[in-house]
This record gives structure tokens, sequence and C-alpha cells, in this order.
């Protein structure tokens, strides 16, 4: 337990208790869900993070319970503490939802788009974003910006086109490495991720700056168009290491290991190890070690559900995980009825057509309509 | 003839000079302060006398004052504003360049109240050749014992030190100035904590613009009351306005805030009149950032009043029908001037200025940059209007400092407005090229605005 008072706090009508202290982002991600706000620069294990990118905005509708009245504006949901008998809007206010598609837009603004031939692809927070909150269309007919190119060196490949200035890779390297070598140059629209003079990043930790990029910006050199994540398969692996945890996911392919990259969680954070500290992998272990050989393999990575990676079914039993909890246990008691089969149950379908065995798609007269 | 606090003797013959500061009634209030006051009876007398911050959003002085954190053993910081980069806003400047140790007198008075130890004057880089007169100030300052060691016997210890901004905007924000103070990147902060909790290296320090600091200097001389009794309302004391644009007398002048915008503008005694013999058609009466008005809702308010020149007159009608006091930059446009380019003009510069943090500004400005240069070259279509609108409502209220806002105002307000010159803009592409949309209905009696 901790030694923090608890604070009630309500979020999207959900209410939880959350130690003093804690962010209404993380809160929120603790309910989970829809609740959670999309976080694109917030990064919970890198100080300092957050409050740039405002996707995480929130309306607070109460103060807390000493000070009820409502905040005048939308609040950075990362970078504000709850407060007791906080009421926090995040899907449920219609004025974040238009904020946030505002930010969206924004962010895509001058993004090139250029998915079919990014790395990223697949684990992109901002394709995901754009999936969630965005329009189809651009209201942008400008020439979007672009830089001159610069070459950090034969691990790290920058697209700064791609880079929504989230300030992650900075925060890694001041946090991370002996001493920073690159940073934000100039401001605004123009402003960079650059060196200051063209240099290589060597630093033994600088890998990691790969892993916190939300976006395509920073990929791995020694990965470039090797393949698609989605046609990888995942597995957690270790080697005794001597510069980090060495717990990794190989990225493989066959017995090939393509890229090795940290292990991350529901959030698209590095996990922590046992002792509690995030474990950032070494250059040596991200960038060398590419036979399965080196590898202690410890198993299948559990993706997403909902990620497109999931969809290489990659690994033959993954999928048939075992629950943790039985449905009667997460519903009081209460057995599940119309989910045992959906088939069956189900009004709209006519349970004697097996609709994966028809000739050709389905019809309308596959189906039940209302008039029969 | 208004009251002058201010500027009173600041053409006296070498005022820039200690010995002739000095004869004209100089460091009384260092006097006054250290000898028989104590730093709260200051603090009690600053807040007396209603002075509100002079370097935009006109926060009271004495109360930010009374925020500051004490923590034991930590030490404190007062820092002057001096960054001074608001288009149309030049006064600070002035009073810099004129009346040095007026500044300098009141940061001694102010940093005795705040328990500063080392003051910092940051200054906007292109002022270089005021550091020097700053530098010299503080040098004789320190020679007749206002600054140093042991200031007149009171154990209290002051240094006032002069840093040189590198020529960004934003390093006028309070915590963009800190960061950049203090080396970095000149990034504003997120705030909580403001700075009078953590602000330079973590301590709890105390940002005031130039002219707030040394208004100090007056009220302790004739005591907060007697301060306050100047002006009206929540206006107090003097002001210093930079005026230019349009006009035949353009300058820094220091009104005592009973003035009407109309006696401003026309009177000779400050800006002379439109120049040429124009008509005037609009105003940004408080530098860049604050709403333009038409002539017609800059003289009158809405309900058909005089507007005067204070704070709550010309905020007199909220955005819809009014503007802001802001930093003093009184900028006058005439019929020949066109709202359109003028704001391409802002948007440019706030595009320019973003830090780029935040993603609203970051996009939102260049956004708003390009589709105000295509309408003014005539390019434009009519949905860009109501482009830029949802742009500035966007960025508005949803950035990590002012600036985001600062940038969405000036748009706003020129298409609540000003909705007909854009539109010819579009209607009229050639002919917006060869001549300009002129005074329109601008100036005839209130006429209330019909976009919201
Ligand atoms: C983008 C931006 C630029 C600013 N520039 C200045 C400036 O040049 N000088 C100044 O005194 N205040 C400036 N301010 C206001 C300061 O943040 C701060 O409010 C002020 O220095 C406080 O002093 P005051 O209370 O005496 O007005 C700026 C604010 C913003 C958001
Ligand atoms: S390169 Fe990636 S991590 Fe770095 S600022 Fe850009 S988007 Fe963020
Ligand atoms: S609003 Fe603009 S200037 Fe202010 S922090 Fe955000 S990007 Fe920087
Ligand atoms: S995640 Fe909160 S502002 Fe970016």
């Amino acid at each position: 337990m901790s030694e923090q008072p608890l604070f009630k706090v309500t979020i999207d009508n959900i209410t939880i208790e959350v130690p003093a202290g804690t962010t209404i982002l993380n809160a929120a991600r603790k309910i989970g869900g829809d609740v959670a706000p999309p976080a694109m620069c917030y990064y919970s294990k890198l100080q300092g993070s957050g409050g740039k990118c405002r996707t995480c905005l929130v309306e607070v509708s109460k103060g807390s319970e000493k000070d009820p009245r409502p905040m005048p504006k939308l609040v950075a949901s990362c970078r504000t503490t709850v407060m007791d008998g906080m009421e926090v809007k995040n899907i449920t206010s219609p004025k974040v939802l238009d904020a946030r598609a505002g930010v969206v837009e924004f962010l895509l603004l001058n993004h090139p788009l250029d998915c079919p031939v990014c790395d990223q692809a697949g684990e992109c927070h901002l394709q995901d974003l754009s999936y969630e909150h965005g329009k189809e269309g651009t209201r942008y007919e400008f020439q979007r910006r672009t830089f001159k190119k610069h070459n950090i060196g034969p691990y790290i490949q920058l697209h700064m086109t791609r880079c929504i200035l989230c300030y992650r890779c900075v925060f890694v390297a001041d946090q991370l490495t002996a001493k920073r070598e690159h940073g934000i140059l100039d401001r605004g629209d123009h402003s960079e991720i650059a060196t200051m003079i063209e240099k290589s990043l060597e630093s033994d930790f600088i890998g990691n700056v790969i892993d916190v990029c939300p976006v395509g910006a920073l990929t791995d050199k020694t990965f470039r168009f090797k393949n698609r994540v989605w046609f990888l398969k995942p597995m957690d692996a270790h080697r005794d290491c001597p510069t980090c945890s060495g717990k990794v996911t190989l990225w493989n392919r066959g017995d090939e290991v393509f890229r090795v990259t940290a292990r991350k969680d529901e959030w698209g954070e590095v996990e922590n190890t046992e002792d509690g500290k995030p474990a950032w992998i070494c250059n040596t272990c991200r960038f060398e070690k590419k036979q399965t050989s080196d590898w202690v393999i410890e198993g299948p990575r559990m993706i997403s559900r909902q990620s497109v990676i999931s969809q290489g079914h990659y690994a033959g039993n993954i999928g048939m995980h075992k629950p943790n909890e039985t449905f009667s246990a997460v519903h009081g008691g209460r057995q599940p009825k119309l989910m045992m089969d959906i088939h069956t149950a189900s009004e709209v379908n006519k349970p004697n057509i097996e609709l994966s065995l028809i000739n050709g798609p389905a019809h309308s007269t596959d189906f039940n309509s209302k008039k029969d | 003839m208004g009251v002058k606090l201010l500027l009173e003797k600041a053409h006296v013959e070498g005022i820039r000079s200690y010995e002739v500061y000095r004869r004209e009634g100089g460091y009384r209030s260092v006097e006054k302060a250290i000898k028989t006051m104590g730093p709260e009876a200051i603090v009690e007398e600053v807040k007396k006398s209603g002075l509100r911050g002079r370097g935009g959003a006109g926060f009271p002085a004495g109360m930010k004052w009374s925020f500051i954190a004490k923590p034991e053993g930590v030490p404190r910081h007062l820092v002057c504003n001096a960054d001074e980069s608001e288009p149309g806003t030049f006064k600070d400047r002035y009073l810099m360049e004129f009346i040095p140790h007026l500044l300098i007198e009141g940061l001694i008075v102010s940093s005795f109240a705040l328990g500063s130890n080392n003051t910092y004057i940051y200054i906007r880089g292109e002022y270089a050749w005021i550091v020097d007169i700053l530098e010299q100030a503080i040098g004789e300052a320190k020679a007749n014992g206002f600054l140093g060691k042991n200031i007149l016997g009171s154990g209290f210890d002051c240094e006032i030190h002069v840093q040189r901004g590198a020529g960004a905007y934003i390093c006028g924000e309070e915590t963009a100035l800190i960061e950049s103070l203090e080396g970095k990147r000149g990034n504003p902060r997120i705030k909580p904590p403001f700075p009078a909790i953590q602000g330079v290296w973590q301590r709890p320090t105390v940002v005031n613009n130039v002219e707030t600091l040394a208004a100090v200097v007056p009220i302790i001389n004739m005591g907060g009351e007697e301060y306050a009794k100047i002006g009206v309302g929540k206006s107090t004391g003097t002001k210093l306005m930079s005026a230019c644009g349009n006009i035949n007398k353009p300058g820094v002048y220091e009104i005592d805030m009973t003035i009407s915008v109309e006696e401003f503008i026309y009177s000779d005694e400050y800006c002379g009149g439109i120049a040429n013999g124009k008509r005037l058609k609009a105003c940004i009466p408080g530098g860049s950032s604050v709403p333009i008005l038409p002539a017609n809702l800059l003289l009158k308010t809405a309900k058909g009043e005089t507007r005067y020149m204070n704070y709550e007159s010309l905020s007199d009608g909220g955005f819809a029908t009014g503007s802001m006091m802001g930093s003093g930059g009184f900028i006058v446009l005439d019929e020949d001037q066109c709202v359109v380019k003028n704001t391409y003009t802002f948007a440019r510069f706030y595009r320019h200025e973003s830090c780029g943090q935040c993603s609203p500004c970051r996009e939102g400005t260049g956004w708003m940059e390009k589709l105000l240069y295509r309408l003014e070259k005539g390019q434009g279509k009519s949905s860009d209007i109501d482009l830029l609108w949802d742009i500035q409502r966007k960025i508005e209220g949803n950035t990590i400092c002012p600036l985001g806002d600062a940038a969405a105002w000036p748009v706003a307000a020129a298409i609540r407005h000003f909705r007909d010159e854009f539109e010819w803009h579009v209607t009229h592409a050639a002919e917006a090229q060869t001549r300009n949309f002129g005074l329109a209905h601008y100036a005839d009696p209130i006429h209330v605005p019909t976009t919201v």
C-alpha cells in the first residue's frame, strides 16, 4: 500500500480511487478502454514528457469536492493531477471530441502519409489515432513541409517529415545516455530533430529512441525495408547482457531474427522488469544480436487483438489463451446466455444456413428480414 | 496635461546619469522603503495601489507578489521582463533608454520586498545598446551604495544582472523566459507549477514587466492610496502607450487612463490625429495580440458609450465588440490600409515565433498564414474564410501558452468585424490587387457585427 491518500475521481461517469498525485490520464488508463485518452507525447517512463501534443485534452467539469468549479479550459490529462472528487469528461464531452479532432487534423497536416513505405506502419500511434479520430480527407491545400535529410549514423534512420515533435527521443537521450547529442533545432513549424553538426548517434542506449518514437520518424536502420511488422512473429526472449536487462522481443520470420525491440505494454511503452525499472535495451542487444542462437526464447509475445500485427496468426496456438476469469465470475455469478451460440440465438441469421458454406457472398435472402 | 509619473523627468538633460537622476529626486523610494518600511509594508502598498501588470495580462502586481513561496533556505528571484517583442509595443525600450535609473530604482525596491538577492533583467536581444545603458546605471547605483552588499546599512544584499535574449518573441512568455535565462531552449513550461512556486532554477520567482516595476517607484514615493486615486476603477496609475501607424505623432505617451480613445488619437498632446488628413478605419489598441476594432467600435462601445483608454473600457463588450489594453501597443490604421494584409502580417509573425511545442499552435499558425496569404493575393476561396475561423477556434484555449491565443485572436477579430473586406478579396480578386477596400462602413455610427 502506498502512503498517499486515495482520491476519488470520476471519468466519463466511471468512478475510481487513485493515489493522490496520479494524473487524470493514468487514472483513465486504470479504467481502460475508450475512457483512456489517446496520448502521443506522454510517456510514463520519461520524466518531463507530455503536455505537448494536446491529443489527451479532457474537460474537467468539476475541479474537486472542495472547489467544485469547472476548469475554464480543456486540460492536458497527462499533466494534470486528479483532485479528490474531481469529475472529468473525455469521450462524453463534445468539446473534447471537437478539440481532439482539431489536434488530429493538425498532426496530420504536414504528415507525408507515406505509410506504404514506412517501417512504422502497423505499429504507428499516429495511424491508430487517425483511424479512431481522424477524418477521411484533408482541408490542407498547400505543400507539405520537407526538410534537408540528416544522416544520424548506421543504426537509426531519421525521417523528419514524419516527426510530430513529441520530444520523447530528446528525453531518452537526456535520461538514458551520458550526453545528449541530438535535439530540436529552430522553432515553430520549421523546428526539426537533428544533431547540431552532422553526427551519428551511437551512445549505448540511444537505440531506445526507436521504441519511444510514436511515428516512423526514428526507425531501425538494420531493419529498414526488410519486412512488414505484421508478417513477423514477435517472441519474448532474453540473453545474459552485461549492459542491459537483456529482456527483449524478437521479431522473427521462421528462424530468422529481423529486428529486436524492447517489450512493450498495452500503451506502447517499454515494460518494467521485476525490479520495477523500465526494461530499456542496449544497442548491442538491439542491433547486433540477430541470430536465434544469441537468445533464449521464452515464447510468443501477446499482441493486442485489435492490432494488425495479431492478424498474422503467427503462432499456432497463441490465440487459444485460457481466460483467467470465467464469464460468470466477471458477471457476478450470472451465467452466459446469448453468447453461447450467437448463430442460433441471433434473430438476424437463419440458423439453418451456415454462412461460411454458401456459395459466393451472402445476400439479404440468407438472413431473416423483418417481414418474415 | 495628464499626470506623469514615469516619464516626467525622462527628458531632463543628462537624466541617464546617476548625478542628475539623484538630483531630480531619484532613489528616494529606496531610502524610504529600506529605512522606514519592511518588505511586507511594501507589498501592502503595492496591493493598495491597485497596480496591474503592464506586460499584457494585467494581473494585479501586489497579488502576484503575495503568492511567492517562501520556503526556508531557498533563494528567491525577481526577474524583469524586458523582452518586449510584441509588434506595436515599444514603451519599455523608451523607458529603459531615456530613464534607466527609474527601472533600476524600482528593481531595488521590488527585490527588497520580495527578498531577491539576485535579480535579473531579461532583455530582448535586439536591444543591444540598451544593455550598455542599463549596465552603466547598475554600476553607478552600486558605486553609490544602492546595490551590492548591505544596501544603506540594512543588511540586504542585491545584485542586478542583465541577460540578453537571442531574438525570440516567445522568450517574453514568462516561463519560456525562465527556461532561456537558465540557458535552455526557450520553450514555455507546462503549468502548474507556476513561477511563484518553481521558477528560475526551481526557485520561487516573480516575473514582472519593465513598466510594472518602474511604477513601484512612484507608488512608494506617494503611497499606494494616492497612486490609486489616479486613473479610474481598476485601472489605477498611469500607463505608457506606444502609438504607431497612420498618426501624425507616433511615439510613447504616458496617459492617466481617464482620457477617451478619441482624445488619445486626435488631441495634439498625444497622437495628433490621423496623418495626411485621412480617416480612421481601424485600430489594434494593445499590441498585435489583441483584437482589432473598426473605427466605430473603437471610439464608442456597442452600447454607444464613449470608450476610454483603460483596462475595463477597452475590453467592454468582450471579444464580440471589445478589445484589450494588452501591452499598450496602439496601432492605428487609416482608410488606405488593408485589414486582410494586416492580418496576414500578424499571422506570419506568429507562425515564425511559435516555439513549436504544441501541435495546434505549431501547425495552425502556419496554416492560417498560408490561407491569409492566398486571400490577400486574390487567390483565395470564400470557404477559406470559414476555414480560418475554424482553425483559430481550434487553436484558441488548447495550447500550452497564450501565444496560441495571441495568434488566434487577431484572425478571429478581423473576420468578425471585417468579413466583407475578406469576402471582397475573393469576389473582386483582381480589383483587390489594384486598390484597397477603403473605409467602407467601418466608421459608420455603431454597426453591430453579425458574425459571432
Ligand atoms: C508570447 C508571449 C510574449 C510575451 N512577451 C512579453 C514581453 O515581451 N514583455 C512582457 O513584459 N511580458 C510579456 N508577456 C507576458 C508575460 O508572460 C508575463 O505575463 C509578464 O511578464 C508579467 O508581467 P506583469 O505582471 O508585470 O505584466 C508575454 C506573454 C506571451 C504569452
Ligand atoms: S523523432 Fe519521434 S520521438 Fe523524436 S520528437 Fe519526433 S516523433 Fe517524437
Ligand atoms: S502555444 Fe505556441 S508558443 Fe506556446 S508553447 Fe505552444 S507551440 Fe509554443
Ligand atoms: S499526451 Fe498529453 S499532451 Fe500529449
